[in-house]
């Protein structure tokens, strides 16, 4: 171990960083001490080594600090944060320091804060299901332990009541393992870490949980710390204490300007928009301490929260973070105007391990067909909206407007739902059927029937009565009393009609679904139309014929 | 000769450190691209830049800790992988470290300083030759084989540069280490003949002659075969914004494609994807041979939290390996994703030498380094006796900012490559995967569409087809303008049936699903029949246009349901969907007997 050392030679001072010059022995990434003339106390990071120069970045910033009188104290050691199951329940400060009323933590171990690789070997593979207890997340872009999954929100998007929501509500079905919260704060307002907090200290959580506050009016540059610590914090919870830690970074906007603060201050070729070119990699070196580890209990799943600016996907910091992260959710202004809560963006929201977490003996062998479907289902309406808000909603065809109806259920019911409404993932499930069952057998095409037959008929069940009375009128009604009774029989496999496949899969391309209505006429029931009601009729006889 | 201080490690003194670059002192007499030890935690570095007796050092592992006044230890040697049987199957950091050994060794996390080597020094495997002692030898003759996995049989080559008479060859169960022969040179020097041989990984491994890459290379992708073809020594990229897919189209090539060897590289990118190819593939069946996919397959991950300067040097020790297994006359396919990772290694690395930058801060030197990656493949007579040819494709990934395709490193890419895949955001939205975009998307290498097939007249026809295909899809993007401006009862009854084929050959075709068991992989023979059947649909409908029917008529065959299913069947069973076309005729028959009889 190296000797603590003392200068009092800085000779250099602009924005974040000090240069301080015949110091003997620095050692790169390793920190500091500063002591000011006024006997106060600043902590820094060396950058940069050269011969008996020493570039440092001061975490508090370098207002009020002077040449002559200020002390610079070489501790030899890296970053650092004293670990031990007392940091449960505690809040720090952005560099680690208690900022509660509690005592000194007295260290287990320690640990350096920018930690190490995962050996990829040495990783598991993220497939446990955590129920969220919201529908857009469990239903449509399930999330698993040890998955890494941003939410992209924009100011004055409720990101924090669905962080929040998160915290509360994740569990993991069936199991009694234990859980912690890791919460990050970086330039985040007072307010919003307040909300947090409280929250976390209603629903008693806060006793499993870890805190990091650096406030908005906190020094920029301790943010660059701050997911650091978290992460370290959760590393131990997790593979010390065998926990599943659940990170939250909230705003990962404010970590990456900090960054690009200091790379101007370095003179740096600077990249798009300013930000370093190592970006990318310094992200990475945070957002990849997610996962799990073989042969260990514990998980890190992690939430970075981000806002974009001019809510731009292709803004730096989110493309990047979407490179690297295993999905993300995206919070639509829109949604949350109409008053939509928690006002998911289904449509570009993904989670890349979605697969992984659910089927049978995970959530319920149903889900991934359900998605897809209501995926479709929900994209097509969506488009059917537009067209309307466009063209009128005169311009519709009858099965645009049920797909239109569809899509405003689906926001009404499926995405909005109170962030204090805890969902189990069979209610989520039951209520995509629910939906659903709207449509006829025949087009959830991508639902397998044997599944249909299995878990639609409760949710269908006053319709076939009330339709009975006008059989074979040209309503969409009788054709979906029909269709049931018809399929299980005559049908095992997944029954489409010829054109259905088309008319299906097309409500996913771009072409507008007027257009499709208009070129294939014939394929669906239209009320108005008494000669496409017959080829109705003619299209059902033909299925038969082939099956 | 004139003997300078050869081979005694040079000593030097750290005197400034900068993120992963490192600058020494007392460095005189070291080469440019040695491989130095660095400080007192003995991590690997690589010179990058000679200023009289200082040396700057590029350290492939994390330099915290370290500071001015340590030591620097020249190798003598340049940044070399080790090449020899144990490669298959292996996971290896960027430097060829067996990141499986280091588990064991180390734990969990990336320690440093570890100096593993990549090739299992106790392993014993079985020494066959082929050539007899007396024997005189070349660069690149192969003197005996190892079957190293039941897919892969091993060749065991002369190393270049060495020539002579092999003495004292004999079968038998050797490590990498142990001599295996000897070769006498002509002044009577003894070169021992090892299974292992070592190669610096900046220098293409030498070859006799160069071929045009013209023989087809199947990756039972319907998209990419038909339309957009790669050949044996060919090179392709992939570029687009996050969440097209870029990673599932590298990961089903890797499944899939028609190669003896597979080496994939995962420079910069995700743990957990690496995590999960090693859980899927050894689970995965080589759809030719049976036997797991791991034992074709060799895995490189330096993955995006891994030091940065690693990342640099993987796709080099990647294709390095590539290249030695073409050596021995195979077909080798090597995936980089992704190349964007690498391209910004090697701007940090440039940031950190304070060179000038072109473009975006990325060295100016960037397209060059680019364009000599993707010249190592190629279709070639190898070096040495028997005569072989071997092919090395490379399909590399790349991650443009905000999928932006004016990005430097996708323009320097596309530069050099002869294929271009071009994912769109779009297509992903909509859920069409593979997300290629088949009106920008090109292959130079669709001239050799015909070379797939053994039947000569299937070939052209593939060809013809081809060429239709594209039309209908060209053609279906300008009436859907049409439709937009003016409205569907504007088009003709001909155009109609033009835009519901292309629809059918985008939903029934060019989409294909990669985790459904049968649609994962479609044989150039169902390829053919399935585009065949799209197509003759779209003949026949045009006929029954022409004698009066109603185009509402033809979209509602149910026959369309089979074309649709086409997909799903099993490749046994592919005279199948060439009976569909039976069916067509049928009910389109019907359909014009019955529009005849109304008249």
């Amino acid at each position: 171990m190296l000797a603590i050392k003392e200068y009092q030679t800085v000779a250099d001072i602009a924005g974040p960083l000090m240069l301080v010059e015949m110091v003997d022995q620095a050692k790169y990434g390793h920190i500091v001490d500063i002591e000011l003339g006024d006997g106060s106390i600043r902590h820094g990071q060396i950058l940069q080594v050269e011969n008996d120069k020493v570039l440092v970045q001061v975490f508090e910033g370098t207002n009020g600090i002077d040449v002559n009188r200020s002390t610079v104290r070489f501790l030899a050691r890296p970053l650092e944060f004293g670990l031990s199951p007392d940091i449960l329940g505690r809040v720090f400060t952005g560099l680690g320091l208690p900022n509660d009323d509690g005592p000194a933590i007295i260290p287990d171990k320690r640990l350096d804060i920018n930690g190490k690789p995962i050996n990829p070997y040495a990783r598991d593979y993220p497939n446990e299901f955590i129920q969220t207890g919201i529908s857009t997340i469990d239903g449509l872009n399930p999330i698993v332990r040890g998955q890494k999954l941003p939410v992209f929100s924009g100011s004055g998007l409720p990101h924090d009541n669905i962080t929040a929501q998160l915290a509360r509500q994740a569990t993991v079905l069936g199991k009694g393992q234990a859980f912690a919260v890791v919460f990050a704060a970086m330039g985040i307002t007072f307010e919003a870490a307040q909300f947090f907090i409280d929250d976390l200290h209603d629903t008693g959580a806060i006793e499993r949980a870890v805190m990091f506050i650096n406030l908005a009016n906190d020094p920029a540059i301790e943010r660059i710390a701050t997911p650091r610590f978290a992460l370290t914090a959760a590393e131990y919870l997790a593979y010390d204490l065998d926990m599943h830690v659940l990170v939250i970074l909230n705003d990962m906007t404010n970590y990456c300007e900090a960054l690009r603060e200091i790379s101007a201050a370095r003179k740096e070729v600077p990249g798009r928009r300013g930000y370093p070119g190592y970006l990318y990699t310094d992200l990475a070196t945070v957002y990849e301490r997610a996962g799990r580890i073989k042969g260990k209990k514990g998980s890190i799943t992690m939430v970075p929260v981000l806002t974009m600016p001019e809510d731009d996907k292709t803004h730096p910091v989110p493309d990047l973070t979407g490179y690297i992260t295993e999905g993300q959710i995206i919070l639509s202004r829109p949604l949350h105007r109409q008053g939509v809560a928690p006002p998911v963006d289904c449509l570009p929201s993904l989670s890349r391990l979605k697969d992984k977490g659910i089927g049978e003996g995970k959530t319920r062998e149903d889900h991934a067909d359900l998605y897809n479907q209501l995926y479709a289902a929900y994209a097509r309406g969506k488009e059917c909206q537009e067209l309307a808000t466009i063209m009128g909603e005169a311009a519709l065809s009858d099965e645009d407007h049920k797909y239109m109806k569809f899509a405003n259920e689906f926001e009404d019911r499926y995405v909005s739902q109170d962030y204090y409404e805890n969902r189990s993932v069979e209610e989520t499930l039951n209520l995509g059927w629910e939906l659903l069952s709207m449509f006829e057998n025949v087009e959830l095409k991508r639902i397998d029937i044997k599944l249909i037959e299995k878990y639609m008929p409760k949710f269908r069940k006053d319709k076939p009565a009330a339709e009975k009375k006008e059989p074979g009128s040209e309503q969409q009604g009788p054709k979906k009393a029909e269709e049931p009774a018809d399929k299980s029989g005559a049908e095992p496999e997944k029954p489409a009609t010829a054109e259905q496949p088309e008319q299906q899969e097309g409500s996913e391309d771009s072409e507008p679904s007027k257009q499709q209505a208009e070129t294939e006429p014939p394929e669906q029931p239209k009320e108005s139309d008494q000669p496409e009601a017959e080829d109705d009729a003619k299209s059902d006889d033909n299925q038969k014929g082939t099956d | 000769m004139k003997v300078l201080i050869m081979d005694e490690a040079k000593t030097g003194r750290i005197v400034k450190v900068a993120g992963p670059v490192v600058v020494a002192e007392g460095m005189a007499g070291a080469r440019m691209y040695d491989v130095v030890r660095v400080g007192a935690l003995n991590l690997i570095g690589e010179i990058v830049e000679l200023h009289g007796d200082r040396a700057s050092i590029q350290v492939y592992e994390d330099t915290s800790g370290i500071g001015p006044g340590e030591p620097v230890v020249d190798t003598r040697a340049p940044l070399s992988v080790e090449l020899g049987p144990g490669l298959i199957e292996s996971i290896y950091d960027g430097i060829q470290r067996p990141l499986d050994s280091l588990v064991e060794a180390e734990g969990e996390f990336m320690s440093r300083g570890s100096a593993m080597p990549g090739l299992n020094r106790e392993k014993k495997w079985k020494f066959k030759p082929t050539v007899n002692d007396g024997a005189r030898v070349e660069p690149g003759d192969i003197i005996g084989e190892v079957q190293e996995t039941k897919l892969l049989v091993h060749k065991i080559l002369v190393p270049p540069e060495v020539r002579g008479t092999i003495q004292k060859i004999s079968e038998g169960d050797y490590t990498v280490e142990e001599t295996v022969a000897v070769c006498v040179t002509e002044d009577g020097t003894e070169h021992p003949l090892t299974l292992m041989q070592k190669w610096p990984v900046r220098n293409p491994r030498p070859i006799a002659k160069r071929f045009a890459p013209n023989q087809g290379l199947v990756t039972g992708q319907r998209v990419i075969d038909t339309f957009f073809p790669l050949t044996k020594g060919g090179t392709a990229c992939v570029p687009g914004p996050f969440g097209t897919g870029k990673t599932v189209v590298q990961h089903q090539l890797a499944k899939w494609v028609d190669a003896d060897v597979v080496v994939y590289v995962g420079c910069g990118e995700r743990g957990n994807e690496m995590t999960d190819v090693l859980t899927e593939f050894p689970e995965l069946k080589d759809p030719r041979s049976g036997e797991p996919l791991m034992q074709r397959s060799v895995l490189i991950a330096n993955t995006s939290n891994m030091p940065v300067a690693a990342r640099e040097a993987s796709v080099y020790t990647g294709i390095t390996i590539a290249e030695y297994f073409r050596d021995m006359g195979l077909v080798v396919a090597l995936m980089a994703d992704s190349t964007s990772r690498w391209a910004e290694a090697m701007r940090e690395i440039s940031t950190r030498l304070e060179e000038m930058p072109a473009e975006e801060g990325y060295p100016a030197y960037l397209a060059a380094r680019i364009a000599a990656f993707y010249e190592r493949a190629g279709r070639v007579k190898c070096a040495g006796n028997p005569e072989r040819e071997g092919a090395l494709s490379i399909i590399g990934a790349v991650s443009p900012p905000g999928g932006d395709l004016s990005d430097s490193v996708v323009q320097a890419t596309l530069h050099v490559v002869k294929v271009f895949w071009s994912l769109k955001g779009e297509l992903a939205y909509q859920r069409h995967f593979p997300a290629i975009d088949w009106l920008t998307s090109y292959s130079f290498y669709k001239q050799y569409l015909k070379e797939f097939f053994e039947d000569k007249e299937k070939g052209l026809e593939m060809q013809a087809m081809n060429v239709e295909a594209m039309r209908l899809l060209e053609q279906e993007s300008e009436l859907l303008e049409i439709v937009r401006l003016v409205g569907a009862e504007a088009l003709s009854p001909q155009d109609r049936v033009s835009l519901e084929t292309a629809r059918s050959i985008r939903e029934d075709f060019l989409h294909q699903n990669a985790f459904h068991e049968i649609d994962t992989y479609t044989s150039m023979e169902k390829q053919y029949e399935m585009l065949k059947t799209v197509l003759h649909f779209h003949k026949q409908a045009l006929a029954a246009v022409q004698s009066g029917v109603e185009t509402a008529e033809i979209f509602k065959l149910p026959v369309r349901e089979e074309i649709a299913r086409a997909k799903y069947v099993p490749q046994e069973q592919v005279a199948a969907v060439a009976k569909v076309r039976d069916t067509i005729d049928e009910q389109i028959k019907q359909l014009q007997s019955s529009a005849v009889s109304q008249r």
